[in-house]
């Protein structure tokens, strides 16, 4: 167990894939930065694998005021214990009061053991952190200073903030996606720490006999306008219309989960709680009815047109633009709007 | 050679069924308004369990930690094909976080012998995926999370196939293991009628004194004990007596289990409201449509 530290710096776990950095590490930076702004501390990345020493730069660029860099042939790959053992190592000795980890494959099986070992508090797919204070119901002891893990629970019907005052560190991965990219800058300086690592084949319990990597069939983390069909678009067939307007936009098809489901387009395509969060300049949902669960990956697009048959649609409520009416004429209307425009300028 | 399989389930309010009634007016959920499920990956975990024993002989027992009405999803573990069930249940496991969970879900499967443990993925009340990692450092054994296919089994190895978001790995390891299941790993056959007509009757203490009271409001204190210890013996005899566990049983540590072992808190609950802070009705006219794409233009929002 861990003590209360209170001068404990802000750390984020980088995952990196033959030394290459993962994206969500990187969107946790701006964030994990205000936060130890906020607190008065470092911020500090840890990096695992094998001749990675490079990265740490990468992550002073975005943020970082110190790197912890351990670096070990047995680390070149992922694995759960080894990973576990290290991090929770270094947390032994360094006792930072807050770690985050993107909510990846890999953030989200190794979180849990170091969380179980450390015995200290975990949140889970978090969507928002910010610093406040916290008075237990029981006792008027106000602990100042807390990390709030903000997520939605209940299949996206309720935001919970989460705390823990008593074991350190607090502990959370963040969702894919919810936090914007901060830019990298070249002229920033901070430290760079090699840590000595103990490691050992006992610390492998798996044998990775195949990897198999592939790229997702669009983008829609990087999109800047998205056209959303769901299950209202009909049929595969239909699912034509969504094509044609987001082609004609520039824009990336995407669908929600009843349109995935329906088998109407793949499932690299779907925006929500089950598949990618979101937030583009423009996100046009065509014949989405708007489920919590969809809502809660694409609310933060900057401008929401909705284009649906029933006027009682959930997705009306975050509209920008509500359009009622049958699809099959809208989006044709829309398409011819949009090419005189592009033909006049 | 055959093999013991230990499958965690849990019984979950049915998220994907919340309507407006089933919300408090200060955004907690109503769960009484909500049917209690199987929660749907456990389904996954105990069907790949069960395809083991099948396979390869051994056994499958179904522990739950919950509430004594989660022995509703012990008796549908029965139903299709558990040959035990376990319910753990205790004033003192309420309000556990995933760290007080999974150390007593450890205590319990420590009691058993096990050469895989099995899980869903997550479950659909919280979506955390933690207790799963969290059992398999507590019993000191490998984890593989987010299996989607069982590949190979033999000796003492096994081959599985594991999802990892972005594509997949095949990976060996020896056993014992712990397996986090996908709803992609199998299809849940459905229950036998011969199992459901046998094990409908299966009961935990808990159900059988409830079931005396009923039946006999009229009797004393002692003539209910008499009548419970009987139905208990005859339920034992069949195979239908559910186990059930409480923490003095477990002799689980106090200081890690319920509200106290829980250092994730609640501060604050909020139901979601979400609204667009201005919005517009379009026509959906020639008209209307081109004023709304000249708007999108001029605000620079299309390019």
């Amino acid at each position: 167990m861990i003590d209360v530290n209170r001068q404990g710096e802000v750390w984020v776990f980088t995952e990196q894939h033959n030394a290459n950095i993962e994206e969500p590490s990187i969107e946790l930076m701006s964030k994990a930065k205000h936060l130890a702004d906020v607190l008065g501390v470092n911020l500090s990345a840890v990096i695992l694998g094998d001749n990675i020493k490079s990265l740490a730069e990468k992550m002073i660029h975005y943020g970082a005021d110190k790197v912890y860099i351990a670096q070990h042939n047995l680390l070149a790959g992922y694995q759960t214990n080894s990973y576990a053992k290290v991090i929770y190592d270094l947390i032994h000795k360094y006792k930072p009061q807050i770690v985050l980890y993107g909510a990846t494959a890999a953030g989200r099986d190794l979180a849990p053991r170091i969380a179980s070992a450390a015995k200290a508090g975990l949140t889970a797919d978090c969507t928002d952190l910010q610093i406040g204070d916290h008075t237990p119901p029981n006792n008027k002891t106000t602990h100042k200073n807390l990390l709030f893990q903000i997520r939605p629970a209940f299949g996206g019907n309720i935001i919970a903030t989460i705390i823990n005052y008593d074991r350190w560190p607090q502990m959370a991965t963040v969702r894919e996606g919810v936090m914007p990219m901060p830019q990298p800058q070249t002229n920033r300086k901070g430290e760079i720490i090699e840590e000595k690592v103990s490691v050992s084949e006992n610390d492998l319990p798996l044998e990775i006999l195949e990897e198999h990597k592939r790229q997702k069939k669009v983008d829609l983390k990087a999109a800047r306008i998205i056209v959303a069909g769901g299950a209202g678009v009909g049929s595969r067939e239909n699912f034509k219309l969504v094509w044609d307007l987001a082609n004609c936009l520039g824009a990336a098809p995407a669908a929600s989960r009843a349109a995935v489901d329906l088998g109407f387009i793949d499932h690299d395509h779907q925006v929500g709680q089950t598949g990618t969060t979101v937030r583009p300049s423009l996100y046009i949902a065509v014949g989405v009815s708007g489920a919590i669960q969809h809502q809660a990956g694409m609310n933060q697009s900057q401008k929401i047109v909705a284009i649906n048959n029933d006027p009682d649609a959930p997705i009306f409520q975050l509209a920008h633009y509500k359009i009622v009416g049958d699809l099959n004429t809208i989006i044709p209307k829309m398409i011819k709007a949009i090419r005189e425009k592009a033909i006049k300028e | 050679m055959a093999y013991n399989c230990v499958v965690l389930i849990k019984q979950v309010p049915d998220t994907k069924k919340i309507t407006g009634k089933a919300m408090n007016d200060d955004g907690t959920v109503n769960r009484a308004a909500l049917p209690a499920i199987f929660n749907p990956e456990d389904l996954n975990a105990l069907e790949m369990a069960l395809q083991i024993k099948q396979l390869h002989g051994g056994t499958v027992t179904a522990i739950t930690m919950g509430l004594p009405a989660a022995s509703d999803i012990l008796r549908e573990s029965l139903y299709r094909g558990a040959d035990d069930a376990i319910l753990i249940t205790d004033a003192k496991c309420a309000a556990s976080d995933t760290l007080a969970t999974s150390y007593i879900l450890s205590c319990a499967v420590k009691k058993l012998p096990f050469d895989i443990v099995l899980c869903g993925r997550q479950a659909i009340d919280g979506d955390t995926a933690q207790v799963g990692p969290q059992l398999a450092e507590k019993l000191a054994i490998p984890q593989i999370t987010y299996v989607e296919q069982l590949t190979e089994l033999a000796e003492r190895t096994i081959t599985v196939r594991r999802n990892i978001g972005s594509g997949w790995q095949k990976i060996r390891t020896k056993l014992p293991v712990l397996l986090t299941v996908t709803s992609d790993a199998n299809e849940p056959g459905v229950a036998a009628a011969k199992k459901m007509m046998k094990y409908k009757n299966a009961l935990t203490p808990i159900e059988i004194g409830q079931k005396v009271q009923a039946e006999n409001p009229q009797a004393d204190q002692l003539t209910h004990k008499a009548l419970i210890d009987r139905k208990t013996k005859q339920l034992e005899e069949k195979g239908l007596l559910i186990k059930q566990w409480n923490l003095d049983f477990l002799q689980a540590d106090l200081t890690w289990c319920g509200r106290d072992g829980s250092p994730t808190k609640v501060h604050r609950i909020q139901s979601v409201v979400l609204a667009a802070k201005e919005s517009k009705n379009i026509e959906p006219t020639d008209a209307g449509i081109t004023d709304m794409v000249h708007e999108l233009i001029e605000d620079k929002i299309i390019a």
